[in-house]
C-alpha cells in the first residue's frame, strides 16, 4: 500500500473503515474476525466466552467526568457487554513515558481499581514498559477482557422487521465534547461531562427480555450515526430517527452546536443503542430508567424497510441522511 | 426567548411550509419559476442539515453561491502553506484546510511526513503557538469572509500589541459583496434573490446589499442560521419577488446592524487594504481581496518567508467553478461521491463543512432526497 497512516485513519469513519479492509481483512479476515466485531464469542471446552481488547490514547489524561484509568475499564467492559456477556476477567498493560509524575499515575491506577470493583471485573494479568521522555504522551494504556456468554441473548440481523424500535440508553456525545472542551481550554459554565461509564447493568437487566433483543453496541468513536450505518450497511432494512427525541445534556450540545459538530458524530463511552421488537421498547425503558445510568433512555426511531438507508427527521420535520463523519473529528478521544 | 430551540420549533416550520406552498402555487399560475441563492457556507450546510429543500414546492429553486472560505481558496495557496509545513514553520490552521487538495498534496499529507500543523478552533490559537515556540516561526492560515477577518486582525492587533515577532499571517481574505456583484452581473447566470449571509452582514451591515436591490433589481433578505431564520427569509424573497418589489429586509436584526460593526471594520481598515482576488473557479475579481497594508507587511507570510505564490493546479474534472456559481448542482459533477467523496475529496467544496458537494453528500446527495436543482 502506497502512502501513510494519516490521522484521520484512526476517526472510526471511513477512513478507518478503509484501512481494516484493505490492510486488516485481507490477512486475519478468515476466522472470528471477520464480521470485525467489538468482542469475539468464542467457545473453548463446551463453554462460550467474549473476548475483547482496546487501546487507550486519549489526551489530556485526567477530563471532565473522569480519566484514562476508567475509560481503560468502561471501554473493554462495555465492548463485552454489547456482545451479550457479563464481563469477568481484564487484562492492563500500561506504556508509560518517562517523567509522569507518580500522584497522576496513583490517581489514574485508583481509577481502575475502582472501576473494575464497580464492574465486579478481575484485573487478572498485566504488563508495564516505559519508554523514553517524548515517545509516548505521558501513558497509554491496552486492556482486553473475557466475560461469560448470557446464553438469553441471540443477538443477530436476521430477525429485524420494520418496526422494530431503536433506543439509545442516555444523552449523546458527552464523552467526546468533554475531551474536546478539556483540550481545547474552552471554558464554558456547567460544560460537558464525560459518561465514562458502564453499561453492564443495563445488559444484565434486560435479559429476562433478551429474545427480542436483536442488536446492541455503544456509541464510541464516530458516535451514532456511525453504529447506525453499519447496523443499516448490507442489511436488508433502514433506520429512521428523530433529532427531537435524541437525549442529550445542554454543556453538549452548546459545544457542539458553538463549533458546528454534529451531534451524532461525537463520541459517548458510557451510552447503550439497542435494536428491538417494538413490543418490548417500553419494559425496556421501563428498567433502564431504574439505574441512574438509564434514567434518560428514550426510544430515538424505527427500524424501515429502505435498506441501507439511515435517514433523520430534522428538528423542522425535514428529512435527510445521517452520514459517517469523515476525517480526523476528534483525534485521541479514547 | 430560547435563542435555539425558539428557532427550530415544528409547528412554526409548518406554517412556513403551507406559505411557502402557497407562494408555489402562485408562481405555477404565472408560469413562473424563481431561483434564490444562498450566498453563505453556512447557510447551505443548515439548508442541508435540516433538510429545508423538503418544504420547497416545485417553482422556487434554491441554489448555492460562493460562500465557503475553504472553497474559493486556489489551490496555489494551499501549495505555499504546504511549502512552510515542508520548511518546517509551524503552520496554524482551521481544521478543514487541512484536507484541501492543494496541486499535488495536502497539509494533512504534509503533516503525516513531519511537518508540523497544528488545527486551532480560534486565531487566538496561534498567538499561543507563536508565545510558546519563540524560537520557530508561526503561520496562520488566514482564509475567510469578513466574519473571519475581523477575529484574526484582533489576534493579530493582540500579537502587534505584545510584541510578537515570530507569527505571521499567510493571508487569503476575501469580501463578499465583490463576489455578489461580479455573480450578478454575470448574464449567463439568473439570480431573483439573494439569501444574504448571517453573520458576515454582522460585520459589514444591511446595507452592503442596497446596490444588489435597487440597481438590479434582486431582492435580498439578511438571514439568520436557525432553520426558522432560514425559512423566514425565503418567505421574505417571495414576498419581495412576487410583489416586483426589491428591497434589503434584515430579518436577523438581533445580531445584524445597518452598518454592520464599526469597531470591528475600524481594526480592519486599520490593518487591511482592499486588491484583487483570484477566486478558485470564479477567476479574478476586483476589489474582493484584503491584504496587509505595506506598513504591517513583516506580518505578512509571503513576504517574511519569501513565498511567490503561484496559481495552483486544478483538477480538469473538478467542476467546483460552476457549483460555486449555481450553475450546476454537485450531483451533476461527475466525480461527485464517486472519484470524489469527503475522504478523498478532489475539489475543496466536498472537504470543507461548508462546502456545496459536502453539503449534498452528506445529507442526501447520494440518494438524490437534497439535489440543488439548477435552472
Amino acid at each position: 500500500m502506497k502512502g501513510r497512516i494519516l490521522l484521520g485513519h484512526g476517526g472510526g469513519g471511513r477512513l478507518s473503515h478503509e484501512l481494516v479492509e484493505t490492510e486488516i481483512l485481507p490477512r486475519f479476515g478468515a476466522g472470528p474476525l471477520q464480521s470485525l466485531p467489538d468482542a469475539a464469542t468464542l467457545t473453548l471446552g463446551g463453554r462460550r466466552f467474549c473476548f475483547s481488547t482496546d487501546s487507550f490514547v486519549v489526551q489530556p489524561l485526567e477530563f471532565p467526568g473522569g480519566n484514562i484509568g476508567d475509560l481503560a475499564v468502561h471501554g473493554t467492559v462495555n465492548d463485552l457487554a454489547v456482545a451479550g456477556s457479563r464481563p469477568r476477567f481484564l487484562s492492563l498493560a500500561l506504556i508509560l513515558e518517562e517523567g509522569l509524575p507518580l500522584a497522576t499515575l496513583g490517581r489514574i491506577l485508583d481509577a481502575v481499581k475502582r472501576g473494575a470493583d464497580a464492574c465486579g471485573v478481575t484485573i487478572a494479568t498485566g504488563d508495564t514498559k516505559v519508554v523514553r521522555r517524548g515517545q509516548c504522551d505521558g501513558l497509554y494504556i491496552n486492556t482486553a477482557g473475557i466475560g461469560e456468554v448470557i446464553e438469553e441473548f441471540s443477538l443477530g440481523f436476521a430477525g429485524v422487521i420494520p418496526g422494530d424500535a431503536i433506543l439509545v440508553s442516555g444523552p449523546i456525545g458527552d464523552h467526546g465534547a468533554a475531551i474536546l472542551a478539556a483540550r481545547e481550554g474552552f471554558r464554558i459554565d456547567r460544560g460537558p461531562v464525560s459518561d465514562s461509564r458502564p453499561v453492564h447493568r443495563l445488559v444484565e437487566a434486560i435479559a429476562p427480555l433478551a429474545a427480542g433483543v436483536r442488536f446492541m453496541r455503544d456509541p464510541t468513536r464516530g458516535g451514532v450515526a456511525t453504529v447506525l450505518n453499519e447496523m443499516a450497511l448490507g442489511h436488508h432494512f433502514g433506520l429512521r430517527i428523530r433529532e427531537n427525541d435524541l437525549p442529550h445534556s445542554p454543556g453538549t450540545r452548546a459545544l457542539a452546536e458553538m463549533l458546528g459538530l454534529d451531534l451524532l458524530h461525537v463520541a459517548s463511552e458510557g451510552c447503550l443503542l439497542l435494536l428491538c421488537a417494538r413490543e418490548l421498547a417500553d419494559p425496556i425503558l421501563e428498567r433502564w430508567r431504574t439505574f441512574p445510568e438509564g434514567r434518560q433512555a428514550q426510544v430515538i426511531g424505527e427500524v424501515t424497510d429502505q435498506a441501507g438507508r439511515v435517514v433523520l427527521e430534522t428538528a423542522i420535520g425535514g428529512l435527510r441522511l445521517v452520514d459517517l463523519p469523515s476525517g480526523e473529528l476528534l483525534p485521541r478521544i479514547c | 426567548m430560547n435563542y435555539r430551540d425558539g428557532f427550530r420549533r415544528m409547528e412554526a416550520a409548518g406554517h412556513f411550509r403551507r406559505r411557502l406552498a402557497d407562494h408555489g402555487r402562485q408562481l405555477a399560475r404565472e408560469g413562473r419559476v424563481v431561483r434564490l441563492m444562498e450566498v453563505c457556507g453556512s447557510h447551505t450546510m443548515a439548508i442541508a442539515r435540516y433538510a429545508i429543500r423538503d418544504f420547497l414546492p416545485a417553482g422556487i429553486r434554491l441554489v448555492s453561491g460562493p460562500g465557503c472560505p475553504v472553497c474559493v481558496t486556489d489551490p496555489g495557496y494551499l501549495d505555499a502553506a504546504i511549502e512552510l509545513a515542508d520548511r518546517g514553520v509551524i503552520v496554524s490552521t482551521f481544521g478543514d484546510m487541512v484536507r484541501v487538495p492543494g496541486s499535488r498534496s495536502t497539509l494533512a499529507q504534509a503533516r503525516a511526513e513531519g511537518g508540523r500543523v497544528e488545527v486551532c478552533y480560534s486565531p487566538m490559537s496561534a498567538l499561543e503557538l507563536a508565545r510558546n515556540h519563540p524560537a520557530s516561526e508561526v503561520v496562520f492560515l488566514a482564509v475567510g469572509f469578513e466574519t473571519t477577518v475581523a477575529p484574526v486582525i484582533a489576534m493579530l492587533d493582540a500579537a502587534v500589541s505584545q510584541g510578537i515577532g515570530n507569527l505571521s499571517l499567510l493571508t487569503a481574505f476575501k469580501r463578499i459583496p465583490p463576489a455578489l456583484a461580479a455573480l450578478i452581473s454575470d448574464p449567463g447566470i439568473r439570480i431573483d434573490g439573494l439569501l444574504c449571509p448571517a453573520h458576515v452582514s454582522a460585520i459589514i451591515g444591511a446595507d452592503a446589499y442596497l446596490p444588489f436591490a435597487e440597481t438590479h433589481g434582486v431582492a435580498c433578505v439578511v438571514a439568520g442560521f436557525e432553520p426558522l431564520d432560514i425559512l423566514l427569509g425565503l418567505d421574505g424573497l417571495l414576498q419581495q419577488y412576487l410583489s416586483g418589489k426589491a428591497r434589503v429586509d434584515n430579518q436577523y436584526a438581533r445580531v445584524v446592524k445597518p452598518g454592520g460593526n464599526r469597531q470591528a471594520l475600524a481594526l480592519m481598515d486599520r490593518y487591511l487594504l482592499p486588491g484583487d482576488a483570484s477566486w478558485r473557479g470564479l477567476g479574478t475579481i476586483p476589489a474582493s481581496a484584503l491584504n496587509l497594508r505595506p506598513e504591517f507587511s513583516r506580518f505578512d507570510a509571503g513576504n517574511r518567508h519569501g513565498l511567490i505564490l503561484q496559481p495552483g493546479r486544478l483538477n480538469p474534472g473538478c467542476l467546483c467553478g460552476e457549483i460555486l456559481k449555481g450553475k450546476l448542482a454537485p450531483e451533476e459533477c461527475p466525480l461527485f461521491g464517486g472519484a470524489c467523496h469527503p475522504d478523498r475529496p478532489l475539489g475543496p467544496c466536498m472537504v470543507s463543512s461548508e462546502g456545496n458537494c459536502a453539503a449534498a453528500f452528506r445529507y442526501g446527495g447520494k440518494v438524490g432526497m437534497a439535489s440543488g436543482v439548477c435552472a
